[in-house]
């Protein structure tokens, strides 16, 4: 199966951000369509006849969070719609290139969500890293706020919706999305307990509905070509299309939409044109990097979407694929990795915001030439305390915990103990790169 | 402010505001004044302000350079970026040169692994940098004046080709 290009079909052309060309090319009429012509109720039933999963990381049922939102909210309780625009997690980057180059397919999605649920007040809360990206996409709302399609009335209904772009301003927890309604009400970004699910008692306390930037860009197509033309791609419990942001050592790194059930194989080495140098796969992480990697003779075997994945032993994720030839140093993407979540931990709770820092210094002291033989079991021990003894055994407060664990003890320790070993036994690494920072890596 | 249903939410723009006033960071007198125009305490404005990396708690240099070190930058080389500015400008993460015109952070993924190995420059990106090239783009900055809005468009237009492969 090749690339495909639905939701991004007109991401390579400059002029796509203006509204008029847009319209052009047939944006918002979807919105017109739903608003108008359409009952609130029959855009959920599409959706969850469509069986569109969320985007995000987690693949919830889209329609199903959807079910959970009051039919009829009250000024007093309102219902909210926010936008998960916060794209932190490392290897992905296709938010980022939707925004940017296609911002009114977003707000033509949210028009048409907000409808559906009822939400008079709906939020971008945009990472605050892309300040391009913030600047397009507030250009590109002044402009649907001057041809009617937000505010009041929009496209002459009785309907009326307002989007407002937040910032954030540079924290991985607030794309959990109990920690973006805190930083979005002006606190730190700390997650809550679930439940009370958003649906129940979100932003402000009030029912809130958060999808990924990619769930609602599809909405649009949704509308227009119907629920048998989406299940017409991808499998049976992974419908559509997926945006996969291919990175590391490809030929040709780029961002691919391709049908859910396309093979890894061919996502490899068709579309993302093959591993440069001459070189061998060695692993790939295929949903950013809270997922676990496998290894080459897993990927080679296995699809792309939810369920291929999920029986591998990984997970779609946000969709960030990040490929590694056969002169990476496992251990020393586990450092990087665990750096990384160590940094990022919010510090609300005790077994991630000690255990990410544990995690860290010791496959740190490993790569510095300083293993000693117990180590690989106390990462393990460290894991095991995080994210529990199996996968969705979370023991910390919120799926940052798990995903800092997964990557380590799902990905790396479990494919690749032999490199760990290696490390502590002969205080070099097994594919020659330098001991210390992977300065080279 | 009244856009938001609740105030206290437009304390991040609020300290957005103030940054951008104060030169590029935000002292301790802005925290009383936003405490003051948001009706809330200066404790709640510090709190918010010391969790989010983006507001910089110490003047920043004329150039902010932001270099990723995660993932697939590291795969392709952000350490000897990291090292080249080190070298350059006599300065290590997280620090400002002593003639206030560089500050250097490793910064988390931003975003753009497909041009990896990500280096940002005031927020504006530069695709796939080599050392060589960011040493130019250090003198650049020192001769002439460096980038502020001007390059905005020039460095992202000509990547999209690039980024899909066509380039």
């Amino acid at each position: 199966m090749p690339e495909v290009r639905f939701l991004r079909k007109w991401v390579d052309d400059p002029n796509q951000i203006k509204i008029e060309t847009a319209m052009q090319r047939g944006y918002y009429n979807a919105a017109r369509k739903a608003v108008l012509e359409m009952p609130a109720d029959a855009v959920i039933d599409l959706v969850k006849g469509a069986g569109l999963r969320g985007r995000g990381g987690a693949g919830a049922p889209t329609g199903m969070k959807w079910g959970f939102m009051p039919k009829e909210p009250t000024d007093a309780r309102p219902n909210y719609l926010i936008c998960n625009a916060d794209e932190s997690e490392p290897g992905t980057y296709n938010n980022h290139e939707l925004m940017l180059q296609d911002p009114h397919l977003l707000i033509e999605g949210m028009i048409i969500s907000a409808y559906a649920l009822r939400v008079k007040k709906m939020f971008i809360y945009i990472r605050g890293e892309m300040v391009l990206c913030a600047k397009v996409l507030s250009d590109a709302i002044a402009e649907a706020y001057a041809k009617g399609f937000l505010g009041e009335n929009i496209f002459g209904s009785k309907f009326s919706t307002d989007l407002i772009l937040h910032r954030g301003a540079g924290a991985y927890i607030c794309g959990e999305e109990t920690a973006l309604m805190d930083s979005l009400e002006g606190l730190r970004g700390h997650p809550r307990s679930k439940p009370p699910f958003p649906a129940v008692q979100g932003l402000y306390g009030m029912p809130t509905t958060i999808n990924n930037v990619e769930t609602l860009c599809n909405l649009p197509f949704l509308v227009n070509e119907g629920v048998e033309w989406f299940r017409s791609m991808g499998t049976e419990k992974s419908t559509g299309t997926k945006i996969v942001s291919v990175s590391g050592h490809v030929n040709k790194p780029a961002n691919y939409e391709i049908t859910m059930g396309t093979p890894i194989e061919e996502l490899i080495y068709d579309i993302a044109g093959g591993i440069p140098n001459g070189r061998d796969l060695k692993a790939a992480i295929p949903g950013g990097a809270s997922m676990p990697m496998l290894p080459k003779e897993i990927l080679l075997k296995t699809n792309f979407d939810f369920e291929s994945l999920q029986a591998a032993g990984s997970a779609v994720g946000s969709g960030g694929f990040m490929v590694f030839d056969d002169s990476t140093d496992i251990v020393q993407v586990c450092e990087v990795i665990a750096q990384f979540y160590k940094n990022e931990s919010c510090g609300k709770c005790v077994p991630c915001r000690i255990g990410t820092d544990f995690i860290h210094k010791i496959i740190g002291r490993i790569t510095h030439g300083q293993g000693r033989p117990e180590d690989i079991n106390l990462i393990r021990g460290m894991c095991i305390n995080l994210a529990g003894e199996r996968m969705m055994d979370s023991r910390s407060f919120c799926a940052l915990g798990d995903a800092a664990a997964w990557p380590i003890i799902w990905g790396g320790l479990k494919h690749f103990e032999n490199e760990f070993q290696y490390w502590i036994d002969n205080k070099k690494s097994p594919v020659g790169q330098p001991v210390g920072y992977p300065a080279a890596l | 402010m009244s856009r938001y249903p609740v105030s206290r939410s437009a304390l991040g723009a609020a300290l957005y505001i103030a940054q951008e006033e104060c030169g590029g960071w935000v002292p301790h007198e802005a925290i009383y004044d936003i405490a003051e125009v948001m009706n809330m305490e200066p404790a709640d404005v510090q709190s918010m302000m010391s969790f989010y990396v983006m507001y910089n708690k110490a003047p920043t240099g004329k150039y902010l350079i932001e270099i990723c070190q995660n993932v697939s930058c590291a795969l392709l080389g952000a350490r000897r970026l990291i090292e080249t500015v080190e070298h350059k400008c006599g300065i290590h993460p997280g620090e400002t040169s002593e003639d206030g015109l560089f500050t250097l952070k490793a910064v988390e993924c931003s975003a753009a692994c497909g041009s990896a190995p990500a280096v940002q420059v005031n927020g504006l990106f530069y695709d796939k940098l080599t050392p060589e090239q960011l040493e130019a783009l250090i003198e650049k900055c020192r001769a002439e004046g460096g980038p502020k809005e001007n390059l905005y468009n020039a460095a992202y237009a000509p990547d999209v080709a690039a980024r899909n492969g066509k380039g």
